[in-house]
């Protein structure tokens, strides 16, 4: 019973890290696969003409380059998540990791809004 | 040197804990000092995340200014190697996560295995990034050093590229420009190549200090967080490969 409790509070006492977490070879080899499989998808899509929507007269959105950025980021998901074990690490990592990525999302997204919109209702 | 402090109560209390001889007195547990330096590894990270981010802004924004240009600079690419590179690069990865799993199991002789599979593996990268490279400056199509524009004034003397996109000549002012797409070509895949070699020169450090068993006695900090650096280069290609090879196609 005291052995009992004394394993509760081992737990509760860290909580956030327990042991330094090993990933499984099983693991890693799922994640190969599918990395290949993304991969050999992305240069196959890009070989079909999937088209284009037509926002507005002037404004069109090509989709080959839409899939591609989407598998590639499904594909850098999978290598954070996995191989970079953001999956297992404590919070403040995974903080940090999405901080990085946000900060770099205001860098591309606030640059394109100014340069798509600088001939707004122009065209 | 054992460290002693006072409780509250004044009890003088010894609290030198038994650690490992790789654990750095400031840290309470191997654990913190794992993450601690885990978590400064993804802020060097961070900053690399931003340094090739600004070259991404740029290619995007170049693109949209000079769309012909750069869909005919990009078919000047093969996406065969590209491909392989990908395939090369992704396999990489795997190896170097396996070799993290064979330092935290202790397994020396896997991890100098999988150490030399990824070293193996980031050069074979570098073989094929130098065809690409050396077929560049055969073409002219290296801006500021060898270049010109005639295989996009008129793709038809270019007849490998011609007879797959049937590209229209451009006018020589858009030509002018595929010298911008060639120059981040060069910029993204030349940073990201600097990257591969500073790897592959750790990499060759720590297989020396895998022999000598420096990375399974349960010390794993290192192995751990070059694997990091290293799927963040193989993440920058990720993106530079369907942005460079692919997405001009249609």
């Amino acid at each position: 019973m005291s052995e009992h409790n004394q394993q509760d509070q081992h737990n509760q006492h860290d909580e956030h890290d327990q042991e330094h977490h090993i990933v499984s070879p099983v693991i890693y080899g799922t994640i190969l696969l599918a990395l290949l499989i993304f991969t050999g998808l992305t240069v196959w899509m890009s070989f079909i003409d999937l088209g284009a929507w037509q926002i507005a007269p002037g404004l069109t959105l090509f989709w080959n380059p839409v899939v591609a950025l989407a598998i590639a980021c499904t594909k850098m998901t999978l290598v954070v998540l996995f191989f970079m074990h953001v999956k297992y690490t404590t919070k403040l990592t995974k903080l940090t990791v999405a901080s990085g990525f946000f900060v770099f999302i205001v860098l591309i997204g606030m640059t394109m809004t100014d340069y798509f919109t600088r001939a707004w209702g122009r065209w | 040197m054992s460290d002693s402090t006072s409780t509250a109560s004044g009890v003088i209390a010894e609290v030198h804990h038994e650690h490992p001889s790789y654990q750095r007195h400031h840290f309470e547990t191997v654990d913190q000092q794992f993450d601690a330096t885990n978590f400064a590894m993804w802020l060097f990270l961070l900053t690399e995340i931003m340094f090739f981010g600004g070259l991404f802004t740029a290619y995007m924004i170049m693109r949209n200014w000079y769309y012909p240009a750069f869909v005919e600079g990009s078919h000047q690419l093969n996406v065969g190697w590209g491909t392989a590179n990908t395939a090369v690069l992704i396999l990489s990865s795997f190896t170097m996560a396996m070799s993290v799993w064979s330092a935290e199991m202790r397994k020396k002789g896997m991890l100098i295995l999988f150490l030399s599979l990824t070293w193996i593996l980031g050069l074979a990268f570098l073989g094929i990034k130098s065809i690409e490279y050396h077929e560049k400056w055969v073409k002219h199509h290296v801006p500021g050093l060898h270049w010109s524009e005639s295989s996009f004034l008129n793709p038809a003397s270019d007849p490998e590229v011609y007879k797959e996109y049937h590209d229209k000549p451009l006018a020589p002012d858009m030509a002018q420009k595929t010298a911008e797409y060639f120059f981040l070509y060069f910029a993204m895949t030349g940073m990201h190549a600097l990257h591969m070699i500073i790897g592959i020169s750790l990499l060759t450090f720590m297989i020396f200090r895998a022999r000598q068993g420096a990375y399974t006695t349960g010390h794993v900090t290192y192995v751990e967080n070059f694997g990091l650096y290293w799927h963040f280069v193989d993440i920058v290609w990720i993106f530079l490969f369907p942005l460079l090879y692919l997405i001009s196609r249609y």
